[in-house]
């Protein structure tokens, strides 16, 4: 039934910015701090403060939206949205309204046949975050933390672009991927760093009309939003194929049961009573200043992931799981440059790296083996002083161990032993070993060659030089 | 544009403040009696002027704040002012409808 | 310091006598507690403090005294006693701002202007009476009751700020602080026959100050002379990093620009006083405009060029305070939930009703009546007919201003209000009480500064005459009204 009809999504992303302190006051962003240790006059809201606009807040949102193609005002007004609710102690949140930070800018994505997609941003706006309510710690009662009131938001406001879920997921991470390259925010979706409220209509193709949308809430993963799509645009085509009107709403997704329900702040009438925040001035930003943090931009995805194709030569689909995360991107270009191998650095990125960082659960940046340690082993392959499985074992070590390639190697015997004498003897302890396999070599069966090699790597505990190892075992056999 | 009490009614919905439905009648009045004297705004021709936000005496863009500035310190704690506290959370009635675990804000 | 010379000594006086040994701060503290009890400053009397601590101020004025045989340097208000309106952040007594909603409340820190006065030496004795939240125009909506006027106890001293007011006229304190929005300070002091002063929106930090309407609040004060006044704002005036609308203008000595009879024969030359005739009006009481003249006729001869000008928006102001001020109020004490502190009033209907029950239990019915107007104005379909609107008619107003002042005047003069002290209960309908304040509101609306000085008494009753200047005008401001004061010498009060 829903091939009668297409998709249409908009999205809100909030996210936080990396801070130290908050929006308006001088307290601690952390997260995790004991219940409301992060507060002071300003974010309580206690009667008498005033807000004071962070600095570093305006600089972190400039950067995004400049990243994302904005127009960034000169001009920018903050603005009262007034509404009440225990976590949001002042009675109002201020945002930005009429006069937002930034408009107009655009997301590039990679559709599902592999053609790029232009996503536009309506709007780029600064604004505070709300504090916690938590309603299942005490029964019958709500406990509130304000730790977070008042924490640097940016809200990112899209075009209604995408038509499918799978665009809206490409959008989400496109969008993470960008802001995790500005270093910006902390983009998870887990501690509530980056949060989502997608806008969704359902119209028949060809129509050029939207149709009425809900807004969909409380999804906590980008696969959770694009459950949630789905979900609601099977709900709203089978409520159009019926001939009924869909019902302007808000739903919170439950990611659970796997459904979408009708918010129950029903109670909570919409009118948000904006109006210009008297206690700030407008925010006026000097065109010079403005132009200086695009000087200063990073490198962002895509301009990376060319440069990884055109000069390093890599594949793209390489260069995909390269880029993914800027940090893995920068261990990698460390390495490389460490190394002086560009092949084997990709390789040991993409393998014993990425393994060994998902086995100990954190992330690239606080990995303990640095680019330049992990260089240092991959000079020694080159040089023929360890073997690749060997390698890997001293990889392994200096994860757990904090010490370096050469140490490892040498505390653990695993240089690889090249001596006749001892290679001699692991041989011939092999061919005692193995006498129907020796026997078969020994008399021409060229391709056991391997096989005993093998034998005498795993006896020798990956030390010993296969080269030298073949080569002695060839001068053994009778020719054939 | 006259307020009716039904106007009354959803505005102090809206700002909180319970209305006793005895003292509507007077407030609805006192109100357009009020509202009245401000009808005379809409006739100001004011097509040569921007609204100010905020006083017209502050000028200039809003001063920005270093990061690293540090709070404005508590010189009593939470604990003293707040009607109710439990391990350190602000402890309110629950909303009257609400039964789901962690909800945001709209 | 004897005990019956107190009430009349002026801050800079106290401040020089224990600079210079010849007072202690002790005894000044006392003579000011004295004092309040002599005139019945309690709830059975003028009913002008809410809140004090003798034993508290007497410590403090201890510490001071320790301090300056140390050596340390006196400030400029060493020892002076200057009570505090009830809605500045003070460390150790209340800040209910004369509500309900706030009973108990002790903050946990201290506004900017309050920590400056401290610092230069000011002891905080007192917290005073206030309209609830600052709205209303004659001290009787306050929840601890009516304050009394000191010249006749059945009439108001004028408000919101009429515990200061009253505290000052009746010799408590020599300098009080009291907060402006739309004429707060200026029309007590007007009732109360006493110096008023608000300056340029900026001028002094509003940080610790409760909010009523942001774009309207000033930090003001109580004097008995100009001299006072003058040095109050020097004490604090100046940039603060923690009000972000405070200005970066630097503070010039005001007092220093004053020139006297004593040395010049026409101490107003070169400065011109225009007289909008909006001030003016048909309706004016007779005997207030008298007094006017009599002021006028007196700048002549002290010099100054008088010129009638016209500022042609005037009668716009109270429609678009009215609409502005509840506006940015809904919104200011929305805060006031009883969720954080401050009363908290337990409902079976849940949080929704924990709210409502405390705002409609904790706020009196003017405070409520603004809340209703000022969420009404700013709802959902009318922002633009109301709210924008009066904000783009108060830049008229406020243009009117800037043309005049641009066109070589240096100053305005004007009735601080268009009648004298009124008896308690004569006026019940709300917008005839907000026509109180039909002079002084346009000051708050363009962020100018303004000052109200004794001018005469009418039948008996003070009048205060208005001087407004430019944005930052303040020291030509001062200087008009100084040498007015000294011009009208005794007659000011008679
Ligand atoms: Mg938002
Ligand atoms: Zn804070």
């Amino acid at each position: 039934m829903s091939e009668a009809y297409e998709m249409v999504v908009g999205l809100e992303v909030h996210v936080q910015l990396k801070t130290r302190s908050k929006a308006f006051c001088g307290c601690s962003t952390d997260f995790g701090a004991p219940p409301n240790v992060n507060t002071c006059p300003v974010c309580l809201a206690l009667p008498g403060s005033l807000p004071v606009l962070n600095e570093q807040a305006v600089e972190l949102a400039t950067r995004a939206a400049v990243a994302l193609g904005c127009t960034v005002n000169r001009r920018s007004v903050f603005a009262r949205k007034n509404y009440f609710y225990p976590d949001l102690p002042k009675g109002f949140q201020i945002s930005q309204y009429d006069e937002p930070l930034a408009t107009g800018g655009a997301l590039t994505i990679a559709s599902a046949d592999g053609t790029a997609r232009k996503i536009g941003i309506t709007r780029l706006h600064l604004e505070e975050d709300a504090g916690k309510s938590i309603h299942d710690r005490y029964s019958g009662v709500t406990a509130i933390d304000l730790n977070r009131s008042g924490v640097p938001l940016i809200e990112i406001v899209s075009e209604p672009d995408m038509r499918s879920s799978s665009e809206a997921g490409g959008y989400l991470r496109a969008l993470r991927q960008t802001l995790q390259y500005l270093d910006v925010s902390d983009v998870s979706m887990e501690e509530g760093s980056l949060r989502v409220d997608a806008n969704v209509s359902a119209r028949r193709r060809g129509e050029k009309k939207l149709g009425t949308k809900t807004e969909v809430k409380n999804m906590n993963s980008f696969s959770g939003v694009e459950r949630a799509l789905d979900y609601e645009f099977a709900r709203q085509c089978a409520i159009l194929d019926r001939g009924e009107r869909v019902t302007q709403e808000t739903l919170l997704w439950d990611a659970a049961r796997g459904e979408a329900r009708v918010s129950r702040s029903k109670e909570e009438s919409h009118d948000y009573r904006y109006f210009p925040e008297p206690d700030l001035r407008p925010l006026i930003l000097d065109q010079a200043w403005i132009n200086g943090v695009k000087a200063k931009l990073p490198e962002l995805p895509e301009a990376r992931k060319k440069r990884f194709v055109d000069d390093l030569k890599l594949a793209p689909d390489e260069v995909e799981k390269l880029t993914a995360h800027p940090d893995l991107a920068d261990y990698f270009e460390a390495l490389a440059s460490a190394s002086g191998d560009v092949r084997s650095s990709a390789n040991w990125v993409m393998g014993e790296l990425l393994a060994a960082v998902n086995a100990r659960g954190g992330t690239i940046a606080h990995f303990p083996v640095r680019p330049h340690d992990l260089g240092l082993l991959l000079k020694m392959i080159q040089d023929g002083v360890v073997s690749h499985a060997a390698a890997k074992r001293i990889f392994a070590l200096m994860a757990e161990s904090g010490k370096t390639a050469a140490q490892v190697a040498h505390d653990e015997g695993l240089l690889k032993v090249g001596d006749d004498p001892a290679l001699t003897g692991w041989i011939d302890e092999v061919i005692a070993e193995h006498p129907d396999e020796a026997k078969r070599y020994l008399a021409g069966e060229k391709k056991l060659q391997g096989v005993l090699v093998g034998f005498v790597m795993r006896k020798s505990g990956g030390r010993a030089d296969p080269k030298r190892v073949n080569q002695l075992l060839a001068s053994r056999a009778s020719p054939s | 544009m006259a307020v009716t009490h039904d106007d009354v009614r959803h505005v102090a919905e809206l700002a909180r403040v319970g209305i006793d439905e005895t003292k509507l009648d007077e407030l609805v009045r006192e109100l357009n009696g009020i509202l009245v004297h401000m009808e005379v705004l809409s006739k100001v021709d004011v097509s040569s002027v921007e609204p100010t936000a905020g006083s017209p005496a502050a000028t200039g863009g809003t001063p920005l704040r270093s990061d690293s500035s540090g709070p404005i310190p508590l010189l009593a704690p939470l604990e003293s002012f707040a009607p109710s506290v439990r391990d350190g959370f602000i402890i309110v009635p629950r909303l009257a409808t609400h039964d789901d675990a962690v909800d945001r804000a709209p | 310091m004897t005990g019956s010379d107190y009430p009349t000594l002026t801050a800079s006086t106290i401040a020089a006598r224990v600079k210079d040994g010849d007072s202690s701060p002790v005894d000044v503290v006392r003579a000011s507690f004295g004092r309040a009890r002599a005139v019945g400053a309690g709830p059975d009397g003028l009913n002008a403090i809410l809140w004090s601590d003798e034993d508290e101020s007497v410590r403090e004025a201890e510490r001071l005294r320790g301090q300056l045989e140390q050596g340390s340097k006196a400030g400029r208000f060493a020892g002076v006693p200057i009570a505090v309106k009830d809605n500045y952040a003070t460390l150790g007594l209340p800040t209910t701002c004369g509500s309900r909603i706030l009973a108990g409340y002790i903050s946990p820190f201290e506004a900017t202007c309050v920590t400056r006065l401290r610092e230069d030496g000011a002891i905080i004795v007192a917290k005073t009476n206030m309209d609830e939240f600052a709205m209303g125009s004659s001290t009787e909506n306050s929840a601890y009751g009516p304050t009394r006027n000191p010249i006749d106890i059945r009439r108001v001293p004028g408000g919101s700020s009429g515990g200061s007011a009253a505290a000052v006229a009746a010799g408590i304190v020599p300098i009080a602080l009291g907060s402006e929005t739309g004429g707060s300070v200026r029309q007590p002091a007007s009732f109360c026959g006493i110096v008023g002063v608000k300056p340029t929106y900026g001028r002094i930090s509003r940080y610790g100050l409760v909010a009523f309407a942001s774009s309207l609040d000033h930090v003001s004060a109580f004097a008995r002379n100009v001299d006072d006044s003058a040095l109050a704002l020097e004490v604090m005036a100046g940039a603060d990093q923690r009000d972000s609308t405070s200005a970066d203008v630097p503070v010039p000595s005001y007092r220093s620009q004053f020139v006297s009879r004593a040395t010049a024969v026409r101490p107003l030359e070169g400065v011109t006083v225009g007289v909008p005739r909006e001030y003016f009006p048909e309706s004016l009481d007779q005997g207030i405009r008298t007094l006017c003249d009599r002021s006028i006729e007196h700048f002549r001869a002290l010099g100054a060029k008088v010129r009638d000008v016209s500022l042609p928006h005037t009668d716009l102001a109270i429609p678009a305070y009215y609409i502005i001020a509840p506006a940015e109020a809904s919104s200011n004490l929305a805060r006031y939930e009883g969720v954080r502190y401050g009363a908290r009033v337990d409902s079976v209907d849940g949080l929704r009703g924990m709210y409502e029950a405390t705002r409609s239990l904790g706020f009196g019915p003017e405070v409520t009546r603004r809340i209703i107007l000022g969420t009404y104005v700013l709802s959902a379909g009318y922002y633009d007919a109301y709210y924008r609107r009066a904000q783009a008619v108060r830049s008229l107003i406020a243009r009117d201003f800037a043309q005049v002042f641009a066109d070589g005047v240096d100053v305005l003069f004007t009735p601080t209000a268009p009648s004298t002290a009124f008896p308690i209960g004569a006026i019940t309908d709300p917008y005839e009480m907000y026509l109180s304040d039909i002079f002084t509101v346009t000051a708050n609306l363009a962020g100018i500064p303004a000052m109200s000085i004794p001018i005469g008494r009418d039948a008996g009753l003070p009048v205060g005459g208005q001087i407004l200047a430019k944005h930052f005008g303040e020291s030509v401001m001062f200087r008009a009204a100084y040498a007015l004061e000294e011009s009208l010498g005794e007659d000011a009060h008679r």
